[in-house]
């Protein structure tokens, strides 16, 4: 089984120039282990201090916000086209899921507070 | 001369030169632009704002374009209006419009933020300029593209309001309507400004874009004769322009041009199309994405770019969100039509309707001072309306059948307020 990921502009830098991959991941947590496991200057850009996957970032499956497909739930099917963006302004993270949920303990990034002042 | 202005990230705090960009390549984080206020300081005063245009630019000092930059078109200073009679309907008694609704050019306050889209799209070089739109966008990057001679690509969602695309059409822009809804659009234009060297106002220039929202801010504060209000009530689609209007009134704290106050910040979305309302209201530090259904189209975005942002503004202010039905939004627009004069797109009937509910909660109190924020003209979504009056039969240009017709009209109204009695 093979899906094709397509990378953003973003990404660019830590992948040496790398915009699509293919992949043979069964589901979404297996596919961002693959993609840290390729690229390893990207981990620690993809991840923050307390290794979740930062928020600002989306997958579509065949156009399709993968959150309306079951997320990590959603098993990959052969030919799968998968779609990583990053928010332009803002971002979301889905309803109960703990590997998106921000963080009380840290500030910066998942702090929630607007006017953090220790980036 | 250094510019006053840079882009830097929301999250992790990293600054870049100001270029076409905005997400962090170091966290993919959204990027916004920072104003060195400092160096605003001696040209944004109360006296050299009175002596500018009357257009948004009379605030350049605090928008991201260079000091010499020669505006093509004067949007904005749109007017503030006091709302009596809006106001004893609902509860009110201190109650101000933002009519954006008869902003230039297109009449809605998408010609503020694309006026200074389009100024860094000329500084950047590009000659072709677009957007991902539910219709105002469109008008407004369509007409003033036309102005500066940029070509121009906009995407819109396939079941757009027809006005809508006719205004957008006339201005001889490439109008390309896809297949889904505005959060599908919204993607494929943040993959189409990757592969493409196009000047996106809502994608790669969004950083800038955004700025022009503070206008709506400065606005308010100068009109209501340099003070803040008590409240804010404002539609929200991505939710940019409430965040917009908050940074624009801290900025004029920091700059001494109005007392520090704690403004509340209330947010207005259809229920069709709620995300940000909903994380408001269940206390949620994130934004579960939605699909729309609701005759807002222009509010209709299920995943609002900057949604976490106002849901934040929102709270941190003491404010609340509401949200309300398609029936009520077509009220509402009828009911400011017949109290105010001014005559709303859909948007503008979900943020009357909010207000009224607002009051009605006690969420607002009746002698607060409150503007609400009406963001579009109602020409353009006249479909809302469809049904709404019945076409009356003609009457012969002759004295005596208008009498007889005024005579029918005032038996007519007896039965009916006969009935209403019973």
């Amino acid at each position: 089984m093979s899906v094709k990921v397509l990378l953003p502009n973003a990404f660019q830098k830590h992948t040496d120039g790398t915009k699509e991959i293919q992949s043979s991941a069964h589901n979404l947590p297996e596919l961002i282990t693959e993609i840290e496991t390729s690229f390893p200057a990207l981990k620690t850009h993809l991840r923050d201090e307390q290794g979740q996957v930062r928020r600002f970032i989306n997958f579509y499956v065949n156009e399709e916000d993968i959150r309306f497909l079951g997320n990590e739930k959603y098993d990959f099917k052969d030919g799968d086209e998968v779609l990583v963006i990053p928010s332009i302004a803002g971002g979301c993270s889905p309803h109960g899921d703990t590997r998106f949920a921000p963080s009380q303990l840290c500030c910066c990034s998942y702090c929630g507070q607007e006017e953090c002042s220790c980036a | 001369m250094a510019l006053a202005y840079e882009l830097r990230c929301r999250e992790c705090g990293k600054t870049y030169p100001n270029t076409p960009l905005s997400i962090c390549d170091a966290c993919f984080s959204p990027l916004e632009v920072h104003c060195d206020l400092e160096a605003a300081r001696g040209s944004f005063t109360r006296e050299k704002i009175a002596q500018g245009p009357d257009s948004m630019w009379r605030y350049k000092a605090l928008l991201p374009v260079p000091e010499d930059y020669v505006p093509a078109t004067p949007a904005g200073w749109t007017p503030l209006l006091a709302a009596p009679r809006l106001a004893s309907r609902i509860g009110a008694k201190n109650l101000y419009i933002k009519n954006d609704a008869v902003c230039l050019p297109t009449l809605s306050f998408k010609d503020r933020v694309v006026s200074v889209a389009l100024a860094n799209a000329q500084i950047f070089g590009f000659d072709t300029v677009g957007c991902s739109s539910t219709g105002n966008l469109a008008n407004a990057v369509a007409a003033q593209a036309a102005r500066l001679g940029l070509k121009t690509y906009i995407l819109v969602p396939s079941d757009l309001e027809p006005a809508k695309i006719l205004n957008t059409q006339v201005y001889g822009a490439k109008l390309v309507r896809i297949d889904g809804n505005y959060d599908h659009v919204n993607r494929l234009c943040s993959q189409i400004a990757e592969r493409y060297n196009w000047g996106f106002v809502n994608v790669n220039l969004r950083p800038y874009y955004a700025e022009g929202s503070k206008t709506v801010g400065y606005e308010i504060a100068e009109q209501l004769g340099w003070r803040l209000p008590d409240n804010i009530v404002c539609p929200m689609a991505g939710g940019s322009l409430i965040t917009k209007i908050k940074k624009a009134f801290k900025e004029l704290i920091a700059l001494g041009l109005v007392e520090e106050k704690e403004v509340r910040f209330f947010g207005a979305q259809a229920t069709g199309c709620s995300p940000i309302s909903t994380a408001v209201k269940t206390g949620a530090d994130h934004i579960e994405p939605q699909r729309p259904s609701t005759i807002a189209r222009s509010l209709a975005i299920g995943n609002p770019a900057d949604g976490i942002y106002a849901a934040r503004a929102i709270r941190e202010s003491g404010g609340w969100a509401e949200d309300v039905s398609d029936v009520e939004i077509v009220s509402a627009i009828q009911e400011l039509a017949e109290t105010e004069g001014i005559f709303t797109e859909t948007a503008g009937g979900v943020t009357t309707a909010v207000t009224a509910r607002l009051y009605a909660h006690g969420r607002i109190k009746a002698d607060d001072l409150t503007v609400t924020c009406i963001t579009g003209n109602g020409l353009k979504t006249t479909d809302a309306l469809a049904g709404a009056y019945e076409v009356e039969r003609a009457v012969r240009p002759r004295l005596s059948d208008f009498e007889a017709y005024i005579e029918e009209q005032t038996e007519d109204r007896a039965i009916l307020e006969g009935a209403s009695v019973r």
